[in-house]
């Protein structure tokens, strides 16, 4: 099982673990990056896409079916290929951080909207009648309602993001899973397969279980409360 | 632009085309094949996790569980790996098709295997949702009318949890239309790898003897056009889908 269990295969592993910490380094920091980017664009859009401003609204849908009908691999390719042959290449890691902030902004930008738009239209009314201009109204009464509606779905993309930064060995990347797989193919590392696999499938598990284990309990606990209080899943169908 | 026509004129030449054509092809193929295989396994799964809750069948709910969620929280890419490394091929396969050579047939074989293994487990929670939301009360009847729990499961309980999950199958396939761009990491023969590949010998057919930034331009997005329009007609479908649905929903929830 290519030295799963002989001990020479381990201590290669735990002689060359910087090369594990390295990545894992890179990835968290192309994760963070990433998200910090997708958040605010999930947040610029979502915004946009419940303007109830016509043109607005269709930059955000635009946007929107523009990324999420194109695969992530493709759009990083393009931008790499492009930022090279152009000669303005800046690095793979920050390409990585960009392309994959622009790819999940489109996955937050819906969460943001559906979250926005489960509130009841009553409410925006109330706070209109209070006075609230629109960031009073967003900030102060309807972005804090929609927050538990907004946070399970938030969560599970903050997973796939993490998952997803191996796309960048496509472009000879400097992530966890690329800098495994140049470990375990290198000449003077190479052959420890199964331990060097196991090693960085228990990294990406240890870090995105708990998340994903977060979210889902997240949304039972939300269904339960829903089911308890019929009156937000009719509001929901009305709003459509 | 002389560089932008020359791009463009790749895009005419027939051999390119066929190319191209024969990745979406593969692309599709793929992805169907990985979400049928994908909903048969996963709901094996499905069931063993919500069902086998019997001390003596404890222990498969515990491994699908354990299969569920060690696929759900590792990135494809680990799995297209481990695949290409640990999994035995058989030699019958080992010969080319499809007009591919037999390492491209092997490659292919691992790695669409890797994806499938990847999105049962996707397709397996999937599942999980639509028996969730069948009311309790299906089963109560269902054992009063004297069916044992498999007469349950395909006759009353299954049909429903399928018809409640098509919107999100449907979406599932868009979702692994663009994982199977994964796939072009260890070179098998789909679309993203094939306009990998002609970008990098692009040199050849646009004439000008060197690759240009208009090439990049042209390439892909030629092939974001073609997944665009793929995801775009599907998720659109999803869309009428859950506007249209077949059979109305009880006005009365009942459990």
């Amino acid at each position: 099982m290519g030295g799963l269990f002989s001990a020479d295969a381990w201590e290669k592993i735990w002689v060359f673990r910087d090369t594990f910490i390295l990545g894992l380094a890179n990835t968290g920091k192309m994760a963070a990056v990433a998200l910090l980017l997708s958040f605010l664009l999930g947040l610029i859009f979502g915004l946009m896409a419940t303007s109830g401003q016509k043109p607005l609204e269709h930059i955000s849908r635009i946007y929107v079916e523009l990324i999420q009908n194109t695969p992530l691999i493709l759009q990083l390719c393009f931008l790499y290929y492009a930022l090279a042959f152009s000669g303005n290449s800046i690095g793979i890691l920050p390409t990585g951080m960009i392309a994959l902030g622009i790819y999940h902004g489109a996955y937050m930008s819906e969460v943001v909207r559906a979250g926005i738009g489960a509130i009841p239209k009553g409410q925006f009314e109330a706070a209109a009648s209070q006075g609230f201009g629109y960031i009073g109204e967003m900030y102060y009464v309807i972005l804090p309602q929609s927050i538990k509606i907004i946070l399970p779905p938030m969560v599970n993309q903050v997973v796939n993001l993490i998952k997803n930064t191996s796309c960048l060995y496509i472009i000879g990347g400097a992530d966890l899973i690329s800098l495994t797989y140049s470990f375990v193919t290198g000449a003077s590392t190479g052959g420890a397969y199964g331990p060097a696999y196991l090693v960085s499938g228990l990294l990406f598990f240890v870090v995105c279980y708990p998340l994903s284990t977060l979210a889902s309990y997240w949304e039972n606990t939300l269904k339960l409360r829903e089911q308890k209080t019929q009156v937000v899943p009719l509001t929901i169908e009305e709003r459509g | 632009m002389d560089t932008l026509e020359a791009s463009f004129s790749m895009l005419t030449n027939p051999g390119v085309l066929i190319y191209l054509l024969k990745g979406i092809a593969f692309t599709l193929v793929l992805s169907v094949v990985a979400v049928v295989l994908g909903v048969v396994f996963g709901s094996v799964l499905a069931l063993v996790r919500n069902y086998c809750t019997t001390k003596k069948t404890k222990v498969f709910k515990a491994l699908a569980t354990m299969y569920i969620e060690v696929f759900r929280n590792t990135p494809l890419l680990l799995w297209i790996f481990i695949c290409l490394v640990f999994l035995p091929f058989p030699k019958i396969l080992s010969r080319s098709m499809f007009g591919l050579t037999s390492v491209e047939v092997k490659m292919l074989y691992k790695a669409a295997f890797a994806l499938i293994l990847f999105t049962s487990s996707v397709i397996a929670e999937i599942v999980r949702g639509g028996l969730n939301a069948v009311a309790h009360g299906q089963f109560e009847a269902g054992h009063s009318q004297g069916f044992n729990m498999v007469g349950i499961m395909i006759y009353i309980v299954l049909p429903q949890a399928y018809r409640n999950i098509v919107p999100t199958l449907l979406s599932q396939v868009i979702t692994t239309i663009k994982d199977s761009s994964y796939l072009a990491n260890v070179a098998v023969i789909e679309l993203m790898s094939r306009t990998k590949t002609l970008l990098g010998s692009a040199y050849i057919y646009n004439g000008t003897g060197t690759v240009n930034v208009s090439d990049v331009f042209v390439l892909f997005g030629f092939a974001m056009v073609i997944y665009f329009i793929i995801n775009f007609a599907l998720s659109s479908l999803v869309r009428y889908v859950q506007k249209h649905p077949r059979i109305p929903k009880p006005a009365v929830k009942t459990g």
